[in-house]
């Protein structure tokens, strides 16, 4: 017989005020194997620990159960705490009676008797539990960082700064991402490109740094420390070798197209590089846009190149490489407008994005930094902001908050009043929410000292009138109706996760919320960590955020990525499925549900008499095992078990709830 | 093909030209609108609160008849009747309670399973546009119309399902295969007042005068309609406008899509018959 | 006007929401529907504030409003409301509460011009004694 301890948390009043702990004990005495039960008001303090170590000792312990909260807050906290005494760390048992119980119901005598429910279950488990013991594996000693914009760009550094090599994919033919089509930043407003330049020069010159652009990841395999991945090389159509990056390429390409780095104000080629300051300095061509990829026609391109640099035959390249670590940084898309057309966003020129603002306002940008209206190039006298537009909005858009908003738009109020003097800005708004430091008050300088005019109303429709656009709202504070003629409107867009998130969360293993963001596997105490260990989050992906939340978000990454490349081994999750031979049958059910690839075929010699035969049986690769369990419900003859969770001691938790 | 017909109230009496100019122009395209028999007023209005449920009685009973007819589709020309029936058949296809108590009522086994369709969307999806302007004889060349939606074929935004509520393009496109030369203006989806005309002339007049301020400065010389109050409001407020006001805006003809239709497929000289 | 805690508590709100079917708690006065609606300069008290007073529990302000005759229930602020609140519906629960509560109708036909009563199409008839009567 097992000496089982069972030890009740209170959680102070979050289990104690709906769950009679008195009560409990009384029944928990009476368990089979039951041989000691106490309590504590917070198990996991170290008094609430000590208790449990001097109990194992006291009473000779030989499986432990602790009725707390959920296995995912303290379940390595406990098996560290029963390891300190002795006992194999998998002797423990957690009965979960705060998530799954005090938390979910409000009457104290069903929370009492689910709460003695769910003790006795894990009793039940603990009774049968056998000692597991973990392997050590070896790490990959390199990372991989998805995406160049902040994001990457920083952990990338950051990573390759501790010693590790870092590899750095950007889907684009040069890294920078959105911050490289900023002009100013808040709430400093230094000059966003001056900050960026830097670092994307760092990156091209770091030794520890392998900078992969037009690339995208195609497939992940692995696990934590061993991940590999295969990366497509887009054929770049230009030899990154050879070519110097002189630019007489892209002076006499003649196809013309919209420049995505624009916001489509401007042209690019069909061979470019996306903006100057781009790194590497190297173009790539655009084959849906060349002239010769479309028609066989041109090599205008090729003609002219001084370094023989076009080769039009390139492929794309799959290159398969191995890391211990992934860091995630792949960025934000700005929401698309279809359901706006209150706003005659693309019926009328002078309606734009804030993105779109921010190339009118940079010095590099399409007017030179010249803020100008697009219909008749020129300055414009009044220009309304409108926040909110496909955020706050469960109707049409976000229902979320886009975060950046409030205060890029008080920067776009600042710019256009240093930028155009005398010029008006009408900043309509819903909430305006400036938590951050400095954020506050630059708010307030906006309307302060460069004369904004924020008005609280949503607004309503933008339509022409002649030359001019009146915007219709109201003034909420005053009561008053609002009717502005105006000369440019700037639509503060939301923040989208990217279109193919979804799809690049499947090949990582790891989850989103609703809107495609990815997922953070604690939204406070693991915030740059996934559910799948070994990868990490930074930047937009994980939600909207700004330049400063973004780059400590990606030094944080770093820094996990770091102390994981730094260990020399780690050790393995004992909690794998086993196969039993003897019970297999080698239809092979198993290996139809695994969805990490752990389970594979093999061939085993059996004598019959005197005769030996081969016979088919399954066999896990616990490396990649996961410990789903979906392989043990699968296997008809019952010949897989989950160790941790076996079939025994799952049959006899479904015994202690219903017998 | 073959459509349950559906003409409303008002296409009987004061909006007799809409019917007479439909039933002329659907025959010439080829299209049988078969009347449904003892059809009732639909209402006028979809209920706006959740304890009115007898008022879809009405439509129901008739789209139950279109169904027992064996036509999969119902066409109303009335933009109010139009907004009652998509409605009603939205409530009748999701609502199983509302959809229990009138079946239970009308004794019918009533789903939703005809759709609810206006003469446009026929003549957008059924007929097509492209082949419309082929069948055009007398080309509305040089006329410069502009198409005033109001607010019932469009609103509630997903509730009818009819066109992008902001930016409609299904008057516009229509005009093009007439041959019409359409007119842009903001106010084209803007309410004329609708029924505020019975009791709160004032406003009607007001809204009804920056419709058609918007229309003529931007150069219409006619306005097209799918809905006999719009037009009974914009024509009955232009005279109290011009005398307010003195805009020249005065005096814009009216017109049911179907009469231009009528003109430009040259069925016209039937009137009257 | 003042809001009290009486007020807030009151039952107008309870039955406001279970006549229009709608959440009146949802709205965070964006005023969105107040800036877009064609009637609204004939309103003594706009959209927002409607909603706004439904959640203060302003009963006499809401029901002695002209605007709840006024909306014409074209259903432009609630195709462009944010927290999906269907305004019109609102607005016509609070009509129909009143026209319970004082019995008389606002609209009779005696009332109707005889220019209206000849030309108006049955159509905007039906609506307006559908609207405005009990």
């Amino acid at each position: 017989m097992k000496r089982i301890g069972v030890f009740l948390c209170w959680c102070g009043s979050n289990i104690a005020a709906t769950v009679d702990i008195e009560e409990t004990m009384a029944a928990a005495r009476k368990m089979p194997g039951v041989v000691y039960v106490d309590h504590n008001k917070y198990t996991c303090s170290e008094i609430g620990q000590a208790m449990i170590r001097e109990a194992i000792a006291a009473h000779r312990l030989d499986r432990v159960v602790i009725g707390s909260c959920s296995p995912r807050m303290h379940e390595n906290t406990f098996r560290k705490t029963v390891e300190a005494a002795g006992l194999n760390p998998f002797y423990l048992e957690i009965a979960n009676i705060r998530e799954q119980c005090s938390w979910v119901h409000k009457d104290k005598l069903t929370a009492t008797e689910k709460a003695i429910s769910l003790i006795r279950t894990a009793v039940a488990k603990a009774a049968r539990s056998e000692p597991l013991f973990s392997t050590e594996m070896s790490i990959e000693r390199r990372a991989l960082v998805i995406g160049g914009g902040i994001a990457g760009i920083q952990a990338a550094l950051d990573i390759a700064d501790a010693g590790f090599e870092v590899d750095l994919v950007e889907k684009e033919p040069s890294i920078g991402g959105r911050m490289a089509q900023l002009d100013k930043t808040f709430p400093t407003l230094d000059c966003s490109a001056c900050i960026l330049t830097p670092k994307m020069v760092d990156v091209a010159q770091h030794g520890n740094i392998n900078l992969i652009t037009y690339s995208e990841v195609e497939k992940v395999e692995g696990f934590v420390g061993n991940f590999t991945v295969t990366i497509r090389n887009r054929a770049r159509s230009v030899d990154m070798e050879k070519c110097t990056g002189c630019g007489d390429c892209y002076a006499k390409c003649p196809s013309k197209v919209d420049s995505e780095f624009e916001m489509g104000l401007a042209k690019r080629r069909a061979i470019y590089t996306p903006f100057p300051q781009a790194v590497p300095n190297k173009p790539a061509i655009d084959r849906a846009n060349c002239r010769y990829f479309t028609s066989g026609k041109c090599k205008v391109c090729q003609k002219v190149c001084p370094a023989g640099a076009i080769d039009y035959e390139q492929q794309d390249q799959l290159v398969e490489k191995k890391y211990g670590a992934i860091v995630v940084a792949t960025g934000f898309d700005t929401h698309k407008l279809d359901n706006y057309g209150e706003y005659a966003y693309g019926k009328h020129p002078d309606v734009i994005t804030s993105l779109e603002f921010e190339r009118l306002v940079n010095a590099s940008g399409p007017t030179g930094g010249k803020i100008l209206r697009p219909s008749n190039g020129q300055p414009p006298k009044n220009v309304a902001f409108i926040q909110c537009v496909g955020s706050r909005d469960k109707a049409k858009g976000n229902p979320y908050c886009a975060k950046i908003c409030c205060m890029y738009t008080a920067k776009h109020a600042i710019l256009l009043s240093e930028k155009v003097p005398g010029a008006n800005a009408f900043v309509f708004y819903i909430d305006v929410r400036t938590p951050g430091k400095d954020y506050e008050e630059f708010y307030n300088r906006a309307y302060e000292e460069c004369g904004a005019t924020y008005i609280r109303g949503n607004v309503s429709k933008v339509f022409p009138d002649g030359d001019k656009l009146v915007v219709r709202s109201v003034d909420a504070l005053s009561g008053a109706l609002v009717e502005l003629v105006v000369d440019m409107v700037v639509l503060a867009t939301s923040v989208d996760a990217r279109a193919d998130a979804r799809e690049l969360a499947q090949k990582l293993s790891i989850t989103t919320n609703a809107y495609n963001f990815f997922n953070e596997a604690h939204p406070k105490l693991r915030p740059v960590e996934t559910q799948t260990a070994g990868v990490f989050l930074a930047g937009a992906c994980q939600g909207p955020k700004d330049i400063p939340d973004t780059v400590a978000q990606a030094s944080a990454a770093a820094v996990k990525v770091v102390s994981l490349l730094n260990k020399e081994s780690l050790l393995s999750n004992p909690t794998v499925a086993e196969v039993d031979i003897k019970l297999c049958s080698g239809d092979m059910s198993c290996l139809a549900v695994c969805p990490y690839g752990a389970i594979a075929e093999k061939f085993i010699e059996e004598r019959h008499g005197r005769e030996i035969r081969k016979r088919r049986v399954a066999e896990v690769n616990t490396a990649l095992c996961q410990g789903c369990g979906a392989c043990t419900v699968a296997c008809r003859p019952g010949a897989i078990n989950l160790k941790g969770f076996t079939n025994e001691q799952i049959l006899a938790e479904v015994d202690a709830i219903c017998l | 093909m073959r459509y349950s017909y559906y003409p409303g109230c008002t296409l009987k009496t004061k909006a007799k030209v809409f019917e007479d100019t439909t039933l002329q122009t659907a025959r010439a395209l080829g299209l049988e609108f078969a009347e449904v028999e003892e059809w009732q007023c639909c209402g006028a209005l979809y209920p706006l609160n959740t304890e009115e449920v007898f008022p879809l009685l009405s439509p129901v009973r008739s789209l139950a008849q279109a169904r027992a007819a064996g036509c999969t589709k119902l066409v109303t020309l009335c933009a109010g009747c139009y907004n009652v029936f998509r409605r009603t058949n939205r409530t009748m296809r999701s609502d199983a309670e509302v959809r229990g108590k009138i079946n239970g009522y009308l004794e019918e086994d009533y789903r939703g399973q005809v759709d609810v369709v206006h003469y446009l969307e026929i003549l957008k999806n059924d007929v097509g546009f492209a082949e419309l302007a082929e069948k055009v004889s007398r080309r509305l060349e040089g006329r410069k119309i502009a198409p005033y939606y109001g607010c019932l074929l469009l609103k509630p935004r997903n509730e009818m399902d009819f066109d992008d509520v902001e930016n409609p393009t299904i008057f516009e496109d229509f005009l093009r295969a007439l041959g019409a030369n359409v007119v842009e203006y903001p106010y084209r989806t803007e309410c004329c007042g609708s029924y505020l005309s019975m009791a709160n002339e004032e406003v009607a007049a007001t809204a009804v005068g920056r419709i058609l301020t918007s229309a003529f400065k931007n150069g219409a010389e006619a306005l097209v309609v799918a809905c006999p109050l719009c037009k009974y409001n914009l024509e009955e407020y232009q005279k109290g406008f011009r005398e307010a006001a003195g805009s020249p805006a005065a005096g814009i003809p009216v017109l049911y899509f179907t009469e231009l239709l009528a003109e430009a497929l040259d069925v016209r000289e039937q009137d009257g018959q | 006007m003042k809001v009290t805690t009486d007020k807030i508590n009151s039952n107008l709100i309870k039955e406001v929401e279970e006549v229009s079917g709608q959440k009146v708690s949802a709205c965070f006065q964006c005023a969105k529907c107040t800036g877009g609606c064609p009637v609204v300069w004939a309103m003594d008290v706009y959209p927002h504030q409607i909603l706004r007073y439904a959640q203060l529990g302003l009963a006499d302000e809401l029901l002695n409003s002209k605007t709840l005759w006024i909306c014409a229930s074209c259903q432009t602020c609630d195709s462009r409301c944010p927290r999906e609140v269907d305004i019109p519906k609102v607005i016509e629960a609070l009509r129909l509460v009143l026209l319970r509560a004082r019995g008389g109708n606002y609209l009779h036909p005696n009332n109707l011009p005889a220019r209206v009563l000849e030309n108006a199409p049955q159509q905007g008839l039906v609506s307006a004694f559908r609207k405005y009567a009990r």
